[in-house]
């Protein structure tokens, strides 16, 4: 057998083990700093692999596994992010004297997992690729166990990811019932000819346990507090890397799995959609704190991304598929704050904390700005672009109410990211921040801001490539 | 030569170089500041130059848009980067590129802080208020449209007044609200049509009831902006809280794209509707004219006056617009144009009292003329062109909408004569309040006289408003061509319409 296009995940794999091997055997004091260098490394050459291995596209393992344009693309921004998200948290782990070398490898093995489910075509290799991306995740919420939240956060994510996991395994088991069989284009057929009841109960439950992963409206409880309680960086992780490959598998199941029954999952989404959107544009107004802010507002913008795959056309996917590209820049960029907020040596998380940084750190703030404005979705902002995208493919689909109420949640979105623009540009500045400023970071965030400010001249690139990808699902 | 050079993409994005190099430049201390505002100065002079380059190369008897480019954006979605202006847009375009260096000379002395971004939020705003008037395809208006929100913003929130935060969060709030159900129906006609060029889509006929559904999505949009009674109530408080050169943008040309709108896409694009709701609209601004006129008469902060006058003479250039006349129309934009300059100039003159006195209470001042007699006579051209004295432009643009309207709808042409007579009141008493008597207090006595930049400020402008109020025939020239298109789709539709009911009666 040919395992060509699986290269990059064996490549994957085998750097986890001797990661953990290199973790367990350098010395104490640089243990972390070496395997996360290590991780980033084999995170760069498996990239590279993937790239070279899904040139053309085709299947594994009995159709279990699938290498094409999708996989390609979600992998791609999925290592991307990773490797993002361990540069940013880097120095802040540093300063605050984390030592758990376990933590990049761990972050390896989950992203392993995710690599694996944006290319499962089958209920099997989702379900065990999902396993391996969750697992490690439950331990990393809780990684400073000596802090009670984060030992609340993981223990809260855990068992919530489990039930999670159980819907999603019972709705597998329903479907599998009803058709006979775990691949997607078995499913397919048989969803054509007879959209049976128990298929019917087998994909409202797999839904569910996908917008569990997604953090979707009503499946979103765990959000706010995992990320209150885990560490910055693995925060920053969580908003970043895990919804892109859920987004994705969601995309593969509703759009490969389900293709003939667009009606019957189109109300879901579209349920799943107006709740997230919504809900996260209001409860986001009480919160003062950054991190659970962070939270509501990824939730309704996966209320927004989803609202691409609610319209069943295939250039709504493509909009999602731009969408979480510009999610990730975003995000990215708001975590490099988040991340370099300290006073008296404390992280701070209270959006009064930033008082005035316009003034001692005005590219800092000046980056914030462009990136709560882009989130907000005012153009010529990345995040307009991709509202832009997701809407148009709501009003082609004849969803236009669906569109309204978004486009009138993103102006209640407004309020809060204007919030934060007042309480640096326009308060008074009594309050005295100290700003961790790192080279990294800042290079990071310069280029996140180039892009957050001049996307409009990439979008052409990237609709063409989405719309070669999602013609090929 | 000319056609080769993108002139119009060079003018639109001209001062984001100059921001850009503000930015990266000049550090927010005394020499930063220094040079921020003299690179922003001529950064916009240069702009306002290649702009008159535009305007003396415009022909006006071409009936089409002019200085055309275009650029494929997104090939897949027929999107392109498409500029251009015809007679209704390059008015505006002049007026946006000659009020930026005005502002920015106005506020060397007034803005203290954070200079350099101040200069460079402003060259931005340039950049996006071009960009508005000059947009070929609906979506790259949409985005320069909207955009112009963020350093609106930025000004109101940074370098505002007291109640600063809640004006800028209130204007924000209130105008996206009114533009993202204009980016829904944009999106709607974008499916439905096909295309996003402009030009293209006023080709198409919607279904009555989608005319007036998507007619209302745009009215949402463009009447906040304007501002239209009862959605005004932003204005007030935007203009009071704003720095002087922010109340001089935002009355001089971010309320224009409002009546652009109307003019651009509301009436070519859903012609039915807009005769449909041409009386509810006449409504609104009468009561518009009438009320804010009454409601600036007993304020005591000059700033909130002006701003509720401008309501009132906003309500005129709907009325121009919505009467489908050859002279209301030619009047609605030329209403805009002088209003853009008065307006301007009074919120100028203003910040000449408020940077010595700090206040903008009318009861503080008195007997001001005769402490700055150059200030006073400046005053007094200003407040008889808002009156609309005859031989300023002020006169010209409501004659106009007034003929325009006694032809179709002489009721309403009574009503707004009232306001007129308001107007006068109110400008006339202001004047007196503040320039006449006699000078006892401490304060006025040991004020400051005009320097010469705010003399230099003044003389541009106040030769516009005489020029245009004696010789309108160039700008009346530059808009017939592009007003008779819209008539001609109107009278078309009035006479279809007309046709049917005549057709329903006999049956």
């Amino acid at each position: 057998m040919n395992l060509y296009g699986i290269s990059g995940e064996i490549f994957l794999a085998i750097s986890g083990m001797i990661a953990l091997l290199i973790s367990v055997f350098s010395s104490k004091d640089s243990s972390l700093k070496i395997t996360t260098r290590f991780c980033n490394l084999s995170l760069l050459i498996s990239l590279i692999l993937i790239v070279l291995s899904h040139k053309n596209s085709g299947y594994l393992f009995n159709e279990m596994y699938v290498y094409d344009g999708l996989s390609l693309y979600s992998k791609i921004l999925i290592i991307l992010g990773t490797i993002l998200t361990l540069l940013i948290g880097n120095k802040p782990q540093k300063i605050d004297g984390f030592n758990h070398p376990e933590y990049p490898v761990l972050i390896l093995f989950s992203v392993l997992g995710m690599v694996l489910m944006t290319s499962s075509k089958n209920l099997i290799s989702l379900y065990m690729a999902l396993e391996l991306q969750s697992l490690p995740l439950y331990v990393i919420a809780a990684i400073n166990r000596d802090n009670l939240k984060s030992s609340e956060a993981g223990l809260k994510y855990f068992i919530l990811g489990a039930l999670s996991s159980g819907l999603l395994l019972f709705g597998m088991s329903l479907v599998y019932g009803a058709v006979g069989d775990t691949s997607f284009s078995s499913i397919s057929e048989v969803s054509s000819q007879n959209m049976s009841s128990i298929l019917l109960v087998g994909l409202v439950f797999i839904l569910s346990g996908l917008a569990f992963k997604i953090s979707l409206v009503p499946f979103h409880m765990w959000t706010p507090d995992v990320y209150e309680g885990a560490p910055t960086p693995v925060t920053a992780f969580f908003a970043i890397v895990p919804k892109i490959a859920a987004i994705t598998i969601l995309v593969r199941v509703t759009f490969s799995a389900f293709d003939n029954a667009v009606t019957s999952w189109q109300q879901i989404i579209i349920l799943l959609s107006l709740l997230s959107m919504i809900l996260g544009s209001f409860a986001a107004i009480m919160q003062t704190n950054l991190k659970r802010l962070m939270a509501y507002s990824s939730i309704a913008h996966m209320g927004y991304a989803l609202v691409g795959v609610a319209s069943g056309l295939l250039e709504g996917v493509s909009g999602v598929l731009i969408y979480m590209v510009i999610y990730i820049i975003m995000n990215v960029g708001a975590f490099i704050i988040i991340l370099s907020m300290r006073r008296d040596n404390q992280i701070v998380e209270e959006i009064y904390d930033l008082k005035g940084i316009s003034k001692t750190h005005p590219f800092l703030a000046f980056g914030f700005v462009s990136i709560l404005f882009s989130m907000a979705g005012i153009p010529p902002l990345a995040g307009f672009f991709g509202k832009w995208l997701v809407f148009y493919s709501a009003v082609n689909a004849n969803l236009v109410f669906l569109a309204i109420i978004g486009v009138l949640t993103s102006v209640v979105g407004a309020f809060y990211y204007l919030r934060i623009i007042k309480i640096m540009y326009f308060d008074e500045n009594d309050v005295n921040l100290d700003v961790v400023e790192n080279k990294s970071s800042m290079a990071i965030l310069g280029l996140m801001l180039f892009l957050t400010l001049s996307f409009g001249i990439f979008l052409n690139w990237f609709v063409e490539t989405t719309m070669g990808i999602v013609s090929l699902i | 030569m000319l056609s080769n050079i993108p002139i119009l993409s060079s003018i639109t994005f001209l001062p984001l170089f100059g921001a850009l190099i503000i930015l990266l430049t000049c550090s927010d201390d005394e020499q930063g500041g220094k040079n921020s505002k003299f690179v922003a100065l001529w950064t916009s002079l240069i702009t306002f130059i290649l702009s008159l380059f535009v305007l003396f190369n415009f022909d006006n008897d071409l009936n089409n848009f002019q200085f055309i480019e275009k650029a494929s954006w997104i090939p897949l979605s027929n999107v392109s980067y498409h500029m251009g202006v015809d007679g209704i847009s390059l008015p505006f375009v002049i007026l946006s590129t000659f009020l930026i260096p005005v502002c920015i000379l106005a506020s060397f002395q007034s803005i203290k802080k954070q200079v350099p971004l101040f200069m460079s939020l402003f060259l931005i705003l340039e950049v996006l208020m071009v960009g508005t008037f000059c947009a070929m395809d609906i979506l790259v208006f949409y985005i320069f449209f909207e955009a112009v929100l963020i350093p609106m913003f930025l000004i109101i929130g940074i370098w505002g007044g007291v109640r600063r935060v809640y004006s800028a969060f209130k204007f924000f709030l209130y105008t996206l609200l009114g533009s993202v159900l204009m980016l829904i129906a944009i999106f709607y006609i974008f499916s439905k049509t096909g295309t996003t060029e402009i030009n293209e889509i006023a080709k198409f006929s919607f279904p009555y009831d989608i005319q007036i559904l998507l007619f209302l999505a745009f009215f949402a949009s463009f009447s906040v902006k304007l501002p239209m009674w009862p959605v005004h109530t932003w204005l007030p408080d935007a203009h009071v809280e704003a720095p002087t050169s922010g109340s001089v943008i935002l009355a001089g040309v971010l309320l224009k794209m409002g009546g652009y709108g109307f003019l651009r896409f509301s009436i070519p694009m859903f012609p039915d509707a807009s005769i449909f709701f041409a009386p509810f609209i006449f409504v609104l601004s009468v009561i518009a004219i009438i009320y804010t006129s009454l409601v600036a008469l007993v304020q005591n902060d000059m700033k909130k006056m002006i701003a509720y006058s401008s309501v009132a003479h906003m309500g005129f250039v709907t009325i121009g617009a919505f009467s489908f006349t050859n002279e209301g129309l030619a009047g609605s934009v030329y209403q805009m144009v002088s209003h853009g300059l008065i307006s301007g100039a009074l919120f100028l003159c203003v910040g000449i009292v408020y940077d010595r006195l700090h206040t903008r209470e009318i009861n503080a001042y008195g007997g001001v003329a005769d402490i700055m007699p150059n200030f006073a006579v400046f005053f007094m051209f200003m407040m008889l062109a808002s009156v609309g004295l005859p031989g300023t432009s002020g006169f010209v643009g409501e004659l106009l909408v007034l003929v325009g309207i006694w032809k179709t709808y002489p009721i309403v042409a009574i009503f707004c004569a009232t306001g007129l007579i308001l107007g006068a009141i109110y400008m006339l008493w202001l004047y007196r309040r503040v320039m006449f008597g006699k000078a006892i207090k401490e304060e006025i006595v040991s004020l400051e006289k005009l320097s010469k930049r705010e003399i230099i400020i003044f003389v541009p402008i106040t030769l516009l408003i005489f020029i245009f109020g004696i010789y309108a025939t160039p700008l009346l020239d530059i808009t017939q061509l592009s007003i008779n298109n819209i008539i001609d789709i109107t009278e078309f539709h009035q006479n279809k319409n007309t046709v049917s009911q005549i057709a329903t009666l006999k049956d």
